[in-house]
């Protein structure tokens, strides 16, 4: 059993910090375990307790040390935010990087307008997003140091027939983050934006017709080089920067008939 | 909605003095007693620590506090009262050694122990408990303490001396700030007779008479202290240059009124007369690799070969470290650590034998070894023993950090198996299970009690507490 505290840092063994806000699964849970194996300490924030307190569980015995630690919380609860950020700021002994991996999609048919889904969908793509950049962006600020990371999507460059509520909450944090990179980039802070294409998580599991499909953990690496880069937007993995390019570029005439 | 608990503008990345290692805090600077309690309330009511630092002179992580509040007391810094006649001097905690020699030189008073820098602030030196090159003669700061007052996190105020309150003040001072933090400290300075003191510098060539003379010298003398050439191997291992100076007495000097003139004692800005001394780590810089400082080490101990008597200025000879201006900029952007320990003199002659040798056979020699002869204290968290201390210099790089953390590790084990005991203002890699060993269980409880009854909701915590006596 490692020590219920994080890793000491000594002038021998620095080791940088994160917190990352969805990690319990997907893209969240392979760039916690990407970001240990790197030498990280990470405060991991998701709803689920249990499948976070395995992952923390299966990264410190790994490393023999504590590397991973976890936090319940659901971005929704927007008011508990800054207090709990303080905590894990206080836990981590310092911040290098936040990285607000929370997002959901849920399924919309063709012909279903249901309103309840996307505020939903909003709420935790995007306003739990201003909740934690928030604090982020403020003390990164007092530092002038530091990077702030939020996963994107593809899906924010185009609204489309089948999630409109999930293209626009990504297409809000992408303009937020290119915003919150204009300022901050003067205080020597970098944003980073990541637009992941299709990743084999839960989003995509009942298409299994989807095209390109990167795993986790490949992703994570991808995020994980944007990272070390100091990137300002970054397409995981990379073709896609190309082919959003050309699907920009499709004239609404076409577009609205399209289904996909 | 408040974004963040606390307002931004207080956050500042601090570091050690090595440059080895920095820290995220938000730092206030209270300037009175209410204010200091303010910044504790601060704390318990966003469930922060605070960690106390003055000067940042701790080579490790005693001034540090990642994520948490760092309560700076350097503008605490006036001198409230001076007696010329008793040597009396009662000073905030904020007041540095530079200007409290500065303040009592003219009067005729030294400070009885000062550490090899004046930057250092009194509670900083208070809190570590620290020692001169006098240890021997007048032991450590905290034997010339006739009271102090101190604010604990509970918002109590205390007053401790030797006799009131003894267990708080044997532990407070040597407690690394960890109990409550000084408001006002009453010390007793020494008399003096002239700003010179008679020095006398010559080399000793091996382990064995580099003890031997440390041993034989510190009594006869008001201050000793060696340099140790740690690249020197073979029949030379051990080898370097003692310095040990006396008191003028009085009427020797003809002139004391002169050489006690704060203008005499400081220290010349440039070198040669022209070179000005700010630039000097620059050039050193390059000689910071293992064969430029056995040439610099070497160059050292041969133009030393001379048995040399000359009169120096207290300020010249106690504080070396202050001669070169941000001399630790010269070990490069990993910065330095430094390993000091302190053995017994029956085994120290096996133990530096078998250190030095291991620093070699590593490929990791010390670029700085310092030896002092020591004698044992009352404090609680004393580092002192009946023997000798060994201080080394390490320069971190990007490559050695693996080899030289296992290094340190071997190096403890020879210590403690050597009966030593290590520095909380200087080791940054101590672990819990070597502290406990050396200071003993019934030291660590009595300290975890005594911190429980004066700080009960665990407010003060630094990063070397967390890290050396969170576990234990």
């Amino acid at each position: 059993m490692a020590d219920p505290r994080p890793a000491h840092q000594t002038p021998l063994k620095t080791h940088p910090r994160a917190i990352l806000i969805g990690a319990s699964s997907g893209i969240g849970a392979a760039l916690a375990r990407k970001l240990t194996n790197e030498g990280w300490i990470v405060a991991l924030v998701g709803r689920r307790a249990d499948l976070l307190d395995s992952l923390c569980a299966e990264i410190n015995t790994r490393h023999g040390e504590t590397r991973a630690l976890a936090f319940t919380h659901d971005v929704t609860d927007h008011a508990s935010a800054p207090a709990l950020f303080t905590q894990m700021v206080k836990s981590l002994g310092g911040l290098d990087a936040l990285i607000y991996n929370a997002g959901v999609l849920l399924k919309v048919k063709l012909d279903e307008f249901d309103a309840q889904k996307d505020l939903e969908m909003t709420n935790i793509n995007y306003l739990g997003a201003l909740a934690w950049l928030n604090p982020a962006a403020a003390y990164f600020q007092g530092l002038k140091s530091g990077q702030i990371v939020g996963i994107g999507s593809v899906a924010g460059d185009r609204g489309r027939v089948a999630a409109p509520a999930y293209n626009a909450s990504k297409a809000a944090l992408h303009t937020y983050l290119e915003a919150l990179r204009n300022r901050l980039t003067r205080h020597r802070i970098s944003v980073l934006t990541v637009k992941p294409g299709f990743v084999a998580t839960d989003m995509i599991k009942d298409n299994p017709r989807t095209p390109m499909v990167i795993s986790a953990e490949q992703a994570a690496e991808g995020i994980y080089k944007a990272m070390r880069a100091r990137k300002q937007v970054a397409y995981v993995p990379a073709q896609w920067a190309l082919i959003m390019q050309v699907i920009r570029h499709i004239p609404s005439v076409i577009f609205r008939r399209l289904t996909f | 909605m408040t974004t963040l608990s606390l307002p931004f503008e207080h956050l500042t990345t601090l570091e050690n003095f090595g440059h080895s290692l920095k820290a995220q805090s938000y730092l206030y600077k209270p300037t009175n007693v209410a204010q200091m309690m303010e910044v504790f309330k601060t704390a318990k009511q966003n469930g922060l620590t605070v960690t106390l630092r003055g000067a940042g002179r701790s080579y490790n992580d005693a001034a540090l506090n990642g994520g948490g509040i760092v309560m700076d007391i350097q503008d605490m810094n006036r001198i409230v009262s001076w007696n010329p006649e008793s040597g009396l001097v009662t000073c905030e905690p904020g007041v540095t050694l530079q200007k409290l020699w500065q303040h009592i030189l003219p009067d005729g008073w030294w400070p009885p122990v000062v550490s090899g820098t004046m930057m250092t602030t009194l509670g900083g030196c208070l809190g570590m408990n620290i020692h001169g090159k006098n240890n021997f003669k007048l032991g450590t700061i905290g034997e010339h303490v006739v009271e102090f007052k101190a604010l604990l996190p509970t918002g109590a105020e205390v007053t401790c001396s030797p006799n009131l309150n003894g267990d708080l003040f044997h532990a407070m001072i040597s407690g690394m700030g960890m109990l409550g933090v000084f408001t006002s400290i009453t010390l007793q300075m020494k008399r003096i007779h002239s700003g010179l003191l008679n020095v006398r510098a010559w080399n000793v060539p091996n382990l064995e008479t580099h003890v031997q003379e440390l041993f034989d010298n510190a009594p006869v003398n008001d201050y000793t202290v060696g340099w140790l050439d740690s690249t020197a191997g073979g029949k030379g291992l051990g080898r370097g240059q003692l310095h040990t100076a006396k008191y003028i007495h009085e009427g020797e000097d003809p002139e004391p009124k002169k050489t006690m003139q704060v203008a005499y004692q400081t220290l010349p800005s440039t070198m040669f007369g022209f070179f000005p001394k700010s630039v000097i780590h620059y050039f050193m810089a390059p000689f910071m690799i293992n064969p430029g400082v056995w040439l610099v080490n070497t160059a050292k101990y041969f133009a030393g070969m001379k048995d040399k008597t000359y009169p120096q200025s207290h300020a010249a000879f106690h504080f070396l470290l202050d001669y070169v201006p941000n001399w630790e900029l010269a070990y490069g952007r990993g910065g330095l650590i430094q390993y000091q320990s302190f053995i017994p003199k029956e085994t120290v002659v096996e133990a530096w034998r078998e250190i030095l040798t291991l620093t070699q056979k590593r490929g990791l020699p010390s670029y700085l070894g310092v030896t002092k002869r020591h004698r044992p204290d009352k404090f609680l968290l004393s580092h002192a023993v009946d023997g000798f201390s060994l201080a080394l210099d390490f320069k971190v790089t990007r490559g050695n950090r693996a080899r030289l953390a296992s290094m340190l590790q071997e190096l403890d084990q020879i210590v403690l198996e050597a009966g030593g005991r290590f520095y909380f203002a200087k080791n940054s890699e101590t672990t819990p299970e070597t502290a406990k060993r050396y200071l003993g269980k019934e030291t660590v409880e009595r300290f975890k009690t005594l911190k429980k009854r004066t700080d009960p909701n665990n407010l003060l915590e630094s990063d070397l507490y967390r890290r050396v006596f969170g576990s234990l």
